[in-house]
């Protein structure tokens, strides 16, 4: 097998299952339970202090 | 001391003059000594200022009005950026109107400067790199230093991507109009000029990076992923798409090492990655802190706004392959282009949704407030853009819109609707921030300027759709005798009005730019336009009062 065919193979078996993951967990974290109070701090803490001027 | 260390930086501007004199007498072609002379006179320029006691920059900063002293974040190159922002936009939108006109009176074609095919990439890297890069740079060092509650790191190298960019955007333009290019599309400049923006873009990396190290916030906010993936995908995609050999080491030709479908595979995976991880992802970072900052309201859902990350992040890379349907690359390929720029609507509209229902429980001040006005709009072309991209990737609607105005449509649809109002809000956020000014010169300047970018949208939008398919049906309208029955030249003819009404459009635009320009400058020089409040509660003294209770008769 030349090396585009082992590449592509293992591109679109190991390669796709693992970016698959990768993409599910990443997407799936801010969603757990427990987080909302995280979320929640990370969305409003752009209004703490006085950081609109100098 | 000081002596010294001017002593030392007159050298140095010595050895690059010397250096750039020498390029340019040996240099192979006359494009790449024009850009020798260039670099040439602006080192010259700095040796004088060196020299010198005379401090050009002290003084522009006080013709701008900058304001001096301690501050508590590093706002100077931001300042510059929202300059640089401003004059690049009337620059590249000035270019688009005349090649609009151009393409409707084809006697405005100036030979050879000043032709349609040497201005076109000057409008479109006016536009995207000069106009969308300068505010994306300031809009970056503003959001990150807030977030993080930290000073930009390196302060210096700071500085040096903001010059370093604008030296990349001259050379770039004048290599156009001079015939420099190696005609990749948004990839237009020589070898030389993408080593330089490659040094500027690792330098703006390094200075992005080092601010969040030092951030004070545990949390890393959700535009900063934004704007450093937007960093780092554009390095990779600008190094991997410009892998070139020179032909000469003094000379402003290349050639690619792809060849063939590759090579156009490899063009159109960068070309798309440009709409996605600069005219996207980046403003999408403009996005999850400006409205939610103008709206003085949390971002919607900031799971959402991770979940549309990481979506935008996974799906976009694949998409390129569409802009090469029907052509000899490998069907599968076609196939998964398609099928990934069709699964991207979703993210999309999830992010768009995000950025519309931040305003959920306060949609008075879109009546209220012309700059939430505009950032609405900007999302609901960004939604609008983001559905009609997947349809036209789709390969039967493409067969019919590709190669046709409808193209143009769509990308102005998504530059002049998305890109450039939620900019145009940016700055207006801005500028009285930056210069310490209680408020804008007017604001109901702004909702003027609302109203003609809109209403120039549409012209330009609807004429380009009409134009787009009338050129689709009638390429591939056959008579019944077998032959197609339009010759080229009875296409243009047929689109003529269509072009009038779209530059009609473009200017109108234009003219709302350059009404910011006005607002902006009045701004800086600490002028309030006395008006009327866009919306105030009508008052009525007669109303006003209790009921006298009438009796019977």
């Amino acid at each position: 097998m030349s090396t585009y065919d082992t590449l592509r193979h293992f591109a679109d078996s190991y390669g796709l299952a693992v970016m698959m993951v990768v993409f599910l967990g990443m997407a799936a974290w801010p969603f757990r339970p427990g987080a909302r109070d995280r979320n929640d701090a990370a969305a409003n803490m752009i209004f703490k202090g006085q950081d609109d001027g100098e | 001391m000081q002596a010294e260390a001017a002593l030392g930086r007159i050298g140095l501007w010595f050895l690059i003059m010397l250096a750039a004199i020498a390029a340019a007498v040996a240099a192979a072609d006359s494009g790449f000594a024009a850009h020798a002379t260039i670099v040439a006179v602006i080192a010259f320029a700095m040796i004088w200022i060196s020299a010198s006691r005379f401090d050009p920059l002290g003084k522009a900063q006080g013709f701008f009005r900058m304001p001096e002293g301690p501050s508590r974040y590093d706002d100077e190159p931001i300042r510059w950026g929202v300059i640089a922002t401003v004059f690049w936009a009337v620059v590249g939108m000035l270019v688009g109107l005349i090649i609009a006109l151009q393409l409707a009176y084809p006697l405005l074609n100036m030979e050879p400067w000043l032709n349609f095919g040497r201005l076109r990439p000057l409008h479109t890297s006016g536009v995207i790199f000069a106009f969308g890069g300068n505010i994306l740079i300031a809009s970056s060092y503003y959001v990150v230093q807030r977030t993080s509650r930290a000073r930009l790191a390196f302060p210096s190298l700071a500085r040096f991507v903001f010059w370093g960019y604008q030296l990349f955007l001259v050379l770039a333009a004048s290599g156009y109009v001079l015939g420099v290019t190696q005609s990749r599309e948004y990839a237009e400049p020589e070898w030389y000029v993408d080593l330089w923006l490659t040094i500027v873009w690792v330098a703006y990396l390094i200075v992005f990076v080092g601010t969040l190290a030092r951030r004070t916030e545990p949390h890393i906010y959700v535009a900063n992923w934004f704007y450093l993936s937007f960093i780092i995908t554009i390095a990779m995609l600008h190094i991997v798409n410009n892998l070139a050999i020179p032909v000469h080491i003094l000379g402003s030709h290349s050639y690619s090492l792809f060849a063939g479908v590759q090579d156009a595979l490899t063009q159109w995976w960068y070309g798309h990655n440009a709409v996605a991880f600069f005219l996207t992802v980046p403003f999408l970072a403009m996005m999850y802190y400006f409205v939610p900052k103008q709206a003085e309201r949390p971002i919607y859902s900031y799971r959402l706004s991770i979940l549309h990350f990481w979506s935008l992040i996974f799906l976009y890379i694949w998409a390129g392959p569409h802009h090469l349907l029907y052509t000899a690359l490998p069907d599968w390929a076609q196939t998964l282009g398609m099928v990934f720029s069709v699964v991207l609507w979703m993210p999309s509209w999830g992010g768009m949704i995000n950025g519309l229902m931040t305003l959920n429980g306060a949609w008075d001040k879109v009546r209220t407030d012309p700059i939430i006005r505009m950032m609405v709009m900007a999302l609901a072309f960004y939604g609008m853009a983001t559905f009609e991209g997947p349809m036209l990737s789709i390969k039967a609607v493409n067969s019919l819109s590709h190669y046709t105005d409808w193209t143009i449509g769509h990308v102005h649809a998504g530059a002049l609707g998305w890109n450039g109002m939620i900019s145009f809000a940016a700055v207006y956020f801005l500028v009285p921030r930056l210069w310490r000014r209680e408020r804008l010169y007017s604001l109901r300047w702004v909702n003027w300027h609302f109203w003609m970018a809109t209403i120039g949208i549409v012209f330009y939008a609807a004429s380009m759709w009409v134009s787009g398919i009338t050129q689709g049906l009638m390429w591939r309208e056959y008579g019944s005798d077998g032959y197609l029955v339009n010759s080229f030249a009875d296409t243009v003819a047929a689109l003529h009005p269509m072009y009038l009404l779209r530059a009609f459009g473009g200017s109108l635009y234009l003219a709302g730019v350059i009404l910011m320009v006005a607002n902006v400058w009045l701004t800086i020089v600490g002028r309030q336009r006395a008006e009327a409040p866009l919306h105030d509660a009508p008052y009525d003294p007669e109303a006003d009062r209790p009921i006298v209770a009438q009796p019977a008769e």
